[in-house]
């Protein structure tokens, strides 16, 4: 039933796409002509259809998601609204719903939230025009991170390489440090920075996601991929050794108060924006010398004087065990209303030209391996892309987005909660992992 | 005579106004229809819901009501909810008092009043902000902090080396928040006290390259500096390298059997001399020299950010209070207050036994619209508290958000807004009352 419906909508989409590539020829004549060289896009002519978009992006984020979403108006000739809003997108969600006014493409940040849209029958699959242009852009390891059930029902429209330490580079010189590639080093880096009289890590505990990221590179690479995924779904239990040892070394750097900006208390009031603005301001002596987090941090730099790639620099997550970890994050176009223009804007947003007008703007990835990574506005932008394609399917998603959003997503929460809690006591591992066993068990309901 | 007998009969049927049954329902409908949509059926419909469990399908008795008083997020949010009840309204109507009183004796009383009643005109939200920013930790942006911190450091003042600790290899071990040498030291022998951890542009301002110390007959000198040179890491290990600084100013004392035998304080270039007594004892940079900086208190840490949360609550309430105290103040009987007077009351006596006990209905009535206003109190918790401590911080209304919205659990979302209700039933019913008195005279 599900799969003849998929094929119905997939023939309808397609004769709509066909009679409407005409049409675009006719139209793509009063548009400007110049963007649309060297793609082989077609989008139907969609004059007077509305669509409605919802994401969680702000600020800057959100300002260039829109000039995408221009870009898409121009082309077809449809007026989309972006709809903003709040975290957790999947309850915001269903109450749209409830009230028949579901948006008609949702941009859901967890491949858990895409199992729920499609567990709740909210979620439509993607039509074929939509899945022909999937295919050609992205790896098998992105496209089935979209799948539920084997149907594909996501387009990652936007990616996060969350395996980066980004530094001071006026501190690093004045300290004589080096770039770390193994925890070790790491410490050894560190102890450095802090014996030149700078703290060497800024943390934002106020917010509990950053903390759960530096939990899963950690793990992810401490205790193997297989480890990491059976973790992820709840297979092993948090009070495994192997989180317990993970835990233990992540201790090495949070439980040292001198490591850590403002102590345990400080950084328990840091906020993420914060904790990189006072990362790169104060010259030579900055409140810290390195934060970790993915490359969006550039956003943040940007609100600082310092200077991407000269004054902030980056390097990749140290291996703690024998692989460097590569933990990603990314937020998936969903269709919820099965229509020609939301099928359409799917499409779009998984062609390289949309991907490409957001990689020029900044602070975003693309996982689409057609981008031509030469439009990224600087050097460490396109490293970050670079690596993050060359890694193909051996990158990890984020844990804490696959985990149910009561564990792994709610501020004041389960995961978040317990790894706060373990900022501000250390210590206490074993006590830490049972909370965490018991507020995972609470929520995925095991 | 015809007439009059029918206007006789009619009030029966109609009433003073001459309007039918019918005609008063057909008046009244709109408003009943909008309340009753907007008010009496959502009531309803999350008393039912309360009942149904997550997902609304299945019937869940009085799970829901169990859950309430066995999860530790709502215990906190009820116990939180009690204090806010108890010092939030006191505070608040407390204050309004003395503003009011006090205003109507000052020529600029109503300037005054305009001030205080200010934040009023501030919505929760934007309210919010401003005190996440005023209990900001970092006293260079938080004012609470920056007061407190002044405050204290006119008191006690920081040391010059907070970070300061010792490298590798150091002949130093740490003791009871200072630094002492492991071997003891002899006169003639020069002894060096290195520590790391100390920017150059933090160092006291005299502070000049570090020299190694000169060997002096029947006198132990020595040297403490920064072992670490800028842009080029620790250099010689244990020896001033050119670019070092000395720790000028470092108090050193001579410890033999834990007394202090001798002390001195180290020159700009971070060189030290102790006399003859010091020789065989151990050498100790006390406690003193590396005191953290005062950071001020964690206000929006567990233990305080309720009572920060109330403080800025009575911020912004305190002008409500006042305005409507004096307005009852105002229609008070001035010969009152002057019979007191005259008969030799003073003005505190006038003021406990006249003053409060005539605007006590006013009191009473402020008191109990601030109840109200704080067992709903979502807002200021919300945006003020970070999510580190908004736990420590929640709420009723708080947790019923978050239950309801964050953690999909409309039916535990639904119990707590029934028990809410059940908490504002009897201060309504207070308050109806009052109301009903006021109008029967």
């Amino acid at each position: 039933m599900k799969a003849a419906a998929a094929l119905l909508t997939g023939a309808l989409a397609l004769s709509l796409t066909a009679c409407g590539g005409d049409d675009d020829k006719s139209g793509g004549d009063k548009s400007t002509g110049p963007k649309e060289s060297g793609s082989a896009l077609t989008l139907p002519e969609l004059n007077g259809t509305t669509l409605e978009v919802a994401a969680v992006w702000t600020g800057p984020e959100q300002a260039n998601f829109k000039k995408v979403l221009a870009e898409f108006e121009k082309r077809t000739g449809a007026k989309v609204t972006f709809v903003p809003a709040q975290d957790p997108i999947i309850n915001f969600l269903g109450s749209k719903i409830a009230g028949g006014q579901p948006p008609d493409v949702a941009m859901l940040p967890q491949p858990g939230a895409i199992k729920q849209a499609v567990d709740k029958k909210w979620a439509k699959p993607l039509g074929a025009e939509a899945l022909k242009e999937l295919r050609k852009n992205y790896s098998q390891g992105w496209q089935d991170i979209g799948k539920v059930g084997g149907e594909q029902y996501g387009v990652y429209y936007k990616a996060a390489n969350k395996s980066l330490v980004w530094y001071n580079a006026t501190v690093f010189e004045n300290a004589g440090a080096s770039e770390p590639g193994t925890w070790d080093e790491l410490l050894s880096t560190a102890q450095t920075v802090y014996d030149s009289g700078v703290t060497p890590f800024s943390i934002p505990g106020a917010d509990g996601w950053p903390l759960t990221d530096w939990f899963e590179n950690v793990y992810l690479s401490q205790a193997g991929p297989e480890k990491y995924d059976q973790l992820a779904k709840h297979e092993i239990k948090w009070t495994d050794p192997t989180v317990k040892e993970a835990l233990t070394t992540l201790a090495e750097i949070w439980g040292k108060k001198d490591y850590v900006a403002g102590g345990a208390d400080g950084a328990l009031q840091t906020q993420f924006p914060n904790s990189v603005t006072q990362t790169f301001t104060g010259g030579d002596q900055p409140k810290a010398a390195m934060v970790y987090e993915g490359d969006f941090v550039q956003v943040n730099i940007a609100q600082t004087d310092a200077k991407i790639g000269t004054d902030a620099k980056v390097f990749p997550f140290p291996k703690v065990g024998d692989t460097a970890p590569v933990v990603s994050g990314g937020d998936a176009a969903v269709v919820l209303k099965d229509s020609e223009g939301a099928q359409a804007l799917a499409t779009f947003l998984a062609s390289p030209d949309a991907a490409e007008i957001q990689a020029k703007l900044g602070g975003y990835l693309s996982p689409n391996k057609n981008v031509d990574v030469s439009v990224y506005p600087n050097d460490v932008q396109r490293t970050i892309a670079k690596a993050l394609i060359a890694a193909g399917d051996d990158f990890r998603f984020d844990m804490s987005d696959q985990a149910p959003q009561a564990f792994g997503g709610t501020p004041g929460k389960g995961e978040w909660k317990d790894l706060q809690d373990f900022l501000k006591n250390p210590s206490d591992v074993a006590g830490i992992q049972k909370k965490l066993e018991s507020d995972a068990a609470a929520a995925y309901g095991n | 005579m015809q007439s009059a007998t029918g206007a006789a009969k009619a009030p029966r049927h109609r009433s003073v106004t001459g309007t039918r049954k019918t005609v008063a329902a057909l008046f009244l409908l709109p408003a009943l229809v909008l309340l009753g949509a907007l008010v009496v059926y959502p009531i309803g419909y999350s008393v039912v819901r309360s009942f149904y469990d997550q997902s609304g399908d299945g019937f869940a008795g009085v799970d829901n009501y169990q859950a309430l008083f066995t999860d530790d997020g709502i215990r906190t949010a009820l116990k939180n909810n009690v204090i806010w009840v108890v010092f939030a309204p006191t505070v608040a109507t407390a204050l309004g008092l003395i503003f009011a009183v006090l205003t109507e004796r000052v020529r600029w009383g109503t300037a005054f009043k305009l001030v205080v009643f200010m934040p009023m005109a501030i919505s929760m939200l934007a309210a919010g902000i401003i005190f996440r920013l005023v209990y900001d930790q970092d006293p260079d942006k938080g004012v609470a902090n920056a007061v407190w911190v002044g405050v204290h450091d006119t008191f006690a003042e920081s040391s010059a080396f907070p970070k300061a600790h010792p490298g590798r290899k150091s002949p130093l071990v740490a003791e009871n928040g200072g630094f002492v040498t492991g071997a003891t030291v002899r006169a003639g022998d020069p002894v060096a006290l290195p520590l790391v951890g100390v920017a150059p542009d933090q160092l006291p301002d005299g502070a000049k390259r570090a020299v190694a110390a000169r060997a002096e007959p029947g006198k132990v000198t020595g040297t403490t500096w920064q072992d670490f040179t800028r842009g080029k890491g620790v250099g010689t290990l244990g020896a001033p390298d050119p670019d070092e600084l000395g720790y000028a100013g470092m108090r050193i004392e001579a410890v033999e059997d834990g007394k202090v035998v001798a002390s001195t304080k180290a020159s700009a270039d971070g060189t030290f001399t102790l006399p003859a007594s010091a020789d065989g004892a151990r050498l100790r940079l006390p406690a003193s020299n590396f005191t953290e900086p005062y950071n001020g208190l964690d206000w929006l840490g567990p233990s305080l950010v309720t009572p920060a949360i109330i403080g800025s609550y009575i911020w912004m309430w305190a002008g409500f209070a006042m305005v409507l105290i004096a307005a009852g103040l105002a229609g008070m009987p001035r010969e009152l207050l002057e019979a007191a007077r005259v008969d030799g009351a003073n003005e505190w006596q006038v003021f406990r036994r006249v003053t409060v006990p005539l605007l006590a209905p006013v009191l009473a009535v402020v008191a109990v619209t601030l109840m109200i206003n704080v067992l709903k109190v979502f807002d200021l918790v919300f945006i003020i508290a970070p999510g580190s401590s908004q736990d420590d911080a929640n709420v009723l209304a708080l947790e019923l958000y978050r239950k309801g919205f964050a953690e999909d659990q409309p039916g535990v979302a639904s119990a707590i807004a029934v028990f809410l209700l059940l908490l504002v039933i009897p201060v309504m019913w207070f308050n109806v009352r009052r109301l009903r008195r006021e109008v029967r005279r």
